[in-house]
């Protein structure tokens, strides 16, 4: 269930849009925000919720690389490995997350602290090499140090 | 050269800097002028779309129906998911307003009461900050019903994205937007007779959209003197890779490539060489180092050059680079990125990467060459949007640039594998 909170954005947003259907992506955030992650079951709820086929929820939610439809851990580090951050040694920055944190890239620690990804370019190019966290803040201009420092401050929190 | 989208004015995202230095006064100017004359003036400034194919802007509004019951939508483009691109965020982020102000402007004079902002869901730092400028304009009623006084109401809503370069693509966008997956629709129908939800609908770059504040105020005779005459105006251009200071350079069309990468971006990264450029975004035909002396960054000369403007994203890899490796990875985005609906580019692209990998590998052979070369050549122009173009020429333009790469890597010993031969040339025997 999305929560009183969410349900009453949904009603705001309702006039935005001409059709219910548009309001699918919008729903599909609130979501992801309060659960996590969109599983099987909220795909149903939210079919229900905007009067669409469960297939067509189910279609949307694996179309787009954002949407999570597998659990995913507290930190979910995103790296960059297209073009301009390879140039800058993106994957160093990679690899050396997977090996400090044990994990291969889509897994997750068995902590279930961090999920590690690799995401196509995310618009920071003049400040590669970079890594984006909980599809939220940028982390730019990375190197090992740095990461090894961010490391430390997530493994502590 | 002035800069005029990104000047360097402290905090001019917030409301009452931006008024303080002008801001809304075109607005206010285009309010009283008759929705027709904007266009004229738009077009007669010959600002051109930033957002890749450099479309002629005003042009594209007066394709807009004047007589219909249906309502009208602006979708601005902020999906930017172009590799190597990086510049509307920074409108979102140091000049929010005057974004705002041209989409309004583009909406009175298309006669449009809705503009959707579509931007990449993994901007939300960018989309708060957007959506705290347009509640401002709310507040001071530039946006909402009858702004300023006048007869003309306008609501201005984002809508996040959630990850698919795809949607950039201007009716991928409005699938999206619809809660659909990003699949591009068949052209025509064109957008202006059949948009979102079936309406007339005109999609804009938010870099463009910035530009038409500028060419109000000051007037279309000296906006159009600025840069190229065919592509004038300046461009947010952003330079990244191996460059010392990488970053978004805003400078007029036209500007030297070399005095972008040298004289702005600071130069080589330990003063190397350069082996190769990509000069406007990862869809863009490459460059070589050698080629770039004398080069312009505008649309015709880039065309002339063999290659395009695209986004502005210039992308500089210096003598060590292994640039087979760079356009690997480039096509592997590709693969990932095609939405699936056309064969040629879902299949194609993947195929593509493939080869490339053997080269990576040591297994690729000079007839894996010409393999690529004829898969490339059947993506381009067989697809319903352009995303199979832009992973063709790269790869089609790399083979020609830097045939020596693949004679270097190509194994030495023949394969004892038959040789993969394309589909499309067997014969059949009937
Ligand atoms: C695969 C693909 C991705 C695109 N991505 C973007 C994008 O992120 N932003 C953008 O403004 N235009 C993008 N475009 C171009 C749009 O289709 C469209 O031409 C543009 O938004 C029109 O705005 P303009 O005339 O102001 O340039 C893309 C095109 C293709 C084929």
């Amino acid at each position: 269930m999305l929560s009183e909170q969410n349900l009453k954005k949904l009603e705001e947003l309702k006039k935005r849009y001409p059709t219910t259907k548009a309001l699918l992506l919008p729903v599909l955030w609130m979501a992801q925000e309060q659960f996590g992650w969109i599983s099987l079951d909220t795909m149903k709820y939210v079919a229900d919720l905007l009067n669409l086929p469960f297939h067509h929820v189910y279609g949307v939610v694996t179309f787009y690389t954002m949407f999570n439809s597998k659990p995913i851990g507290k930190y979910h580090i995103q790296v960059c490995t297209n073009v301009s951050c390879m140039l800058r040694g993106a994957e160093n920055i990679r690899d050396h997350i997977c090996r400090r944190l044990n994990v291969g890239i889509n897994e997750t620690t068995p902590d279930r602290t961090f999920t590690v990804t690799e995401v196509e370019c995310l618009g920071s190019c003049g400040t590669a090499p970079m890594v984006q966290v909980n599809n939220d803040e940028y982390y730019d201009n990375l190197n090992l140090e740095k990461v090894n420092k961010l490391l430390e401050d997530w493994s502590k929190k | 050269m002035e800069k005029l989208i990104l000047p360097d004015i402290p905090h001019l995202r917030h409301i009452d800097v931006y008024e303080m230095r002008g801001g809304y006064q075109a607005l206010k100017k285009a309010l009283g002028m008759k929705p027709d004359d904007v266009i004229e003036e738009v077009k007669k400034s010959n600002l051109r779309g930033r957002g890749g194919a450099c479309f002629p802007t005003g042009l594209k509004w007066s394709f807009m129906p004047k007589q219909t019951t249906k309502p009208k939508y602006l979708c601005a483009n902020g999906d930017e998911s172009e590799p190597g691109t990086f510049k509307d965020r920074a409108i979102f982020e140091f000049n929010p307003h005057l974004f705002i102000e041209g989409a309004i402007i583009a909406a009175y004079a298309m006669g449009v009461k809705t503009i959707y902002t579509y931007v990449r869901g993994e901007y939300a730092k960018w989309i708060t900050l957007l959506q705290k400028a347009v509640d401002d304009a709310y507040a001071k009623n530039y946006l909402g019903e009858n702004i300023l006084g006048s007869s003309f109401s306008i609501e201005l809503y984002s809508h996040k994205g959630a990850g698919a370069y795809i949607c950039g693509e201007e009716s991928a966008l409005m699938n999206s937007l619809e809660g659909d997956r990003g699949y591009p629709r068949v052209k025509p129908p064109f957008p202006a007779q059949n948009g979102l939800w079936g309406c007339p609908t005109t999609i804009n770059n938010i870099e463009t959209l910035a530009n038409v504040p500028i060419i109000i105020n000051k007037g279309w005779e000296w906006y159009s003197q600025i840069g190229a005459p065919k592509h004038p105006g300046t461009l947010l251009y952003g330079i990244s890779g191996h460059v010392n200071k990488p970053g978004i350079y805003e400078l007029p069309t036209g500007v030297l490539l070399t005095d972008l990468i040298y004289k702005y971006a600071g130069g080589v990264l330990g003063n190397k060489k350069i082996k190769a450029v990509i000069p406007g975004g990862s869809s863009t035909m490459w460059l070589r180092g050698d080629e770039i002396d004398g080069v312009k960054m505008d649309a015709e000369s880039l065309k002339a050059a063999g290659t395009a403007i695209g986004t502005g994203g210039v992308i500089v890899m210096d003598e060590d680079t292994d640039i087979l490796k760079i356009l690997t990875r480039i096509t592997h985005f590709y693969h990932h990125e095609s939405c699936g609906q056309c064969t040629p580019c879902r299949e194609g692209c993947g195929w593509m990467e493939k080869i490339l990998n053997r080269f990576l590998e040591g297994e690729g052979t000079m007839e894996d060459v010409d393999l690529l070369l004829d898969v490339a050549n059947n993506i381009e122009g067989n697809t319903i949007c352009a995303l199979g173009d832009a992973a063709a020429w790269p790869v089609q333009s790399f083979i020609k640039k830097f045939r020596d790469e693949f004679e270097r890597r190509a194994k030495k010993t023949p394969s004892m594998k038959k040789p993969v031969k394309p589909p499309h040339l067997v014969t059949l025997e009937v």
